[in-house]
């Protein structure tokens, strides 16, 4: 299983879950994985429409996925897929 | 950042030895960190140990830019200031700090808030520039100002026990341009999906560390030592302890430097980070005067205090203690017959409560406190703590 390192401003939606490992063949499908799992997650990954926000990016080991396959970016059992919001500061 | 003409006193030789017999720096690079110009923006958490470091490092010449004052609440963090400076314009706190530091560096003071209208004129004087800026209207406007100006950016940010460091629009011995923070995060979050001001917080370490390393990027980006971050993005997750370096790239999209560039000056930026949506209705507002004059007439309404516990300990004005985060819970016992008068610390959390319970609850008895419990201890109790 892919293994998902949640960021600590969203880990009040994981149960505080820092990874969470998890079943698929492809970023996306681990998106739609997490966020069933945990709806409240989701607003803040997805837009209304379903497309990754623009302030959160995913890496795929050390690389952003919108310079690989995007959500069709192949994941494995050994896959590490780093979700990294935008953050300001103390003041967000 | 030509050197060939400046020297050292023996005192300066003496003062930065240890730098200098790193035999990959040397007096070289020491020298082009005399004739350097650095602008730092934000004197708060990360630009204290940033400015403290650059200054014993022997920056010649350090700009910052700040319009706050000292507060108590900021020493838990901000280590450049002391219980002396409470009060006193940050710049002028800072310069006297870091001139007790190091008597060889010029420090500029831009006390002032850095917006469209003059950024571009603070920072066209600057070699370097770092962000330690804590919004993100402000973190745009920095990196889209030091893109038209052609500067590299080192980039610092930090929420709660999460930190991030790269440097943007640098270019390197070949030439090459490095990504920026619209290649990075081409939109900013929408207001109201993260964490607001003292929900937010932020261990206090976490910007020391964080602010060390701009001082670090800052001094590799001047000198050519080493590789700096660009094209490289670092996180630094506290809890962990772990951190991990990626890959980042420069998109052709980028509305500033991109294939074809539409943003050719500096814009609005509360509007592009959506602070001034015109969609959102306006909420009912009562200043801390107001509120009063309803306490002391034995008007009869009800008054709602969305902090949380631990803040409540510190000052409060007699308001029924409901966390925004059980607000929800709570809504059927709020009073819809009377007035109810809702406050956090400054206002920005009230906000969210009373839009939260007129569209899932249908109230309209609603007023915010404008400025929330601080403007209340300014305006009619001076004597509770501010915070």
């Amino acid at each position: 299983m892919a293994t998902v390192i949640i960021p600590t401003p969203l880990r009040k939606f994981t149960n505080q879950t820092a990874r969470l490992q998890v079943k698929a063949g492809t970023v996306g499908e681990i998106i739609e994985r997490i966020t069933l799992d945990f709806p409240e997650l989701k607003q803040h990954l997805l837009d209304p429409k379903g497309s990754l926000r623009s302030f959160v990016n995913i890496f795929s080991g050390d690389d952003d996925i919108r310079d690989l396959q995007k959500e069709k970016t192949p994941v494995n059992d050994s896959s590490v897929i780093s979700i990294v919001p935008a953050i300001a500061g103390s003041i967000n | 950042m030509a050197s060939s003409n400046i020297q050292f006193s023996k005192a300066e030789l003496a003062r930065y030895n240890r730098h200098i017999i790193i035999p990959e720096f040397g007096e070289e690079s020491q020298l082009k960190l005399k004739t350097a110009r650095v602008l730092i923006i934000g004197s708060g958490g990360l630009g204290s140990p940033a400015l403290l470091y650059l200054t014993a490092a022997g920056v010649g010449t350090i700009g910052i830019v700040d319009f706050d004052v000292v507060d108590d609440s900021n020493l838990q963090r901000q280590v450049l200031f002391d219980i002396h400076e409470i009060g006193k314009p940050k710049v002028e706190a800072a310069k006297r700090r870091l001139e007790a530091l190091n008597p060889y560096v010029n420090i500029v003071m831009h006390n002032t808030h850095i917006n469209s209208g003059n950024a571009l004129d603070i920072i066209k004087d600057y070699d370097v520039v770092a962000d330690g800026t804590d919004n993100f209207p402000t973190r745009y406007m920095v990196n889209d100002a030091t893109l038209l100006l052609d500067k590299p950016n080192v980039y610092g940010s930090i929420f709660q026990f999460e930190g991030q460091v790269s440097v943007f629009n640098y270019v390197n011995r070949n030439g090459e341009r490095g990504p920026n923070y619209r290649d990075l995060y081409p939109t900013p979050p929408p207001p109201g999906l993260v964490p607001s001001c003292a929900e937010g917080g932020v261990l206090g370490v976490l910007p020391g560390i964080i602010g060390s390393l701009q001082a670090l990027e800052v001094i590799k980006v001047i000198t050519g030592v080493g590789e700096p971050l660009s094209g490289r993005f670092y996180t630094f997750d506290a809890l962990n302890f772990e951190s991990r370096t990626f890959n980042i790239k420069r998109r052709d999209d980028n509305p500033v430097n991109g294939k074809n560039p539409t943003i050719h000056e500096l814009i609005d930026y509360e509007q592009f980070c959506g602070m001034r949506a015109v969609e959102e209705k306006p909420v009912k507002e009562i200043t801390a005067r107001d509120l009063y004059d309803w306490q002391v007439n034995g008007k009869p309404f009800k008054l709602i205090d969305v902090r949380e516990p631990s803040e409540y300990q510190i000052a409060q004005i007699g308001g029924e203690l409901i966390p925004l985060g059980k607000v929800a819970d709570y809504a059927n016992q709020i009073p819809r017959e009377i007035d109810v008068v809702i406050h956090c610390k400054s206002g920005a959390r009230s906000l969210k409560a009373i839009r939260e319970l007129e569209e899932k609850f249908g109230f309209k008895n609603l007023y915010n406190l404008k400025g929330g419990i601080l403007a209340y201890i300014d305006q009619v109790q001076p004597e509770l703590t501010r915070y």
